[in-house]
């Protein structure tokens, strides 16, 4: 067992994201390694300014849920995905990015924002370093 | 010699103390001491949890009049 966390992001949702970084920057800061399986829904966010496009999981109401939602986190002084991705990286947090669904859903690597990108992969490598991680979550 | 690195945190709110800290830790060389101010209370319990799990030096947690201070060694 390494002293490692392994998530898959599936989700686009914004409030989804939101949870991703602050549980995987959070464990970056607990010293641990830390590896973001992006995939499905979750993937289109890493397509080139569409990071916090995504709707609230809940309560959307067309978007007008989020633009509270976003107002009230502004309040709370909440730093914003994008902010929330570079401590991400800075820290050493590795992204993969799943190539089926890019293949599915007709996605290149010049649609994507591929400096953030460590490896495009499959699921072979997300079971190889899930196996060996305390802590696996599917969000 | 020993450097002392500020990180001012206050008015942060999660994960941003807990973050900037370890940004601070990874710069920072053997013998250095980081000093941590914020006022995000949930933090001021996280961060010595972080110190443990990287085995630093805890040297002392302290409240100011409207935010804490921590101090680590490297």
């Amino acid at each position: 067992m390494e002293d490692k966390a392994t998530l898959i992001v599936e989700s686009g949702d914004y409030d989804k994201l939101y949870s991703a970084f602050i549980i995987g920057n959070g464990a970056l800061s607990m010293g641990m390694d830390v590896s973001m399986y992006f995939t499905f829904w979750g993937l289109e966010r890493l397509k080139k300014g569409q990071l916090d496009k995504g709707p609230l999981s809940k309560m959307n109401f067309l978007g007008l849920g989020k633009l509270y939602m976003k107002y009230k986190m502004k309040k709370a002084n909440v730093r914003s995905l994008e902010d929330m991705l570079q401590d991400y990286v800075e820290l050493g947090g590795k992204i993969f990015a799943c190539d089926m669904t890019m293949e599915i859903m007709g996605i290149t690597k010049e649609d994507l924002r591929d400096e953030v990108i460590t490896e495009y992969c499959a699921v072979g490598t997300y079971i190889k370093e899930a196996r060996d991680s305390e802590i696996t979550l599917y969000i | 010699m020993a450097n002392e690195i500020k990180v001012d945190c206050v008015g942060e709110n999660c994960p941003v103390p807990l973050v900037e800290t370890r940004k601070a830790v990874r710069k920072a060389e053997k013998g250095d001491i980081i000093v941590v101010q914020g006022d995000h209370s949930a933090s001021k319990k996280e961060i010595p949890m972080a110190v443990e799990a990287m085995d630093l030096e805890l040297l002392s947690i302290e409240d100011k009049n409207d935010h804490w201070q921590i101090k680590i060694k490297v």
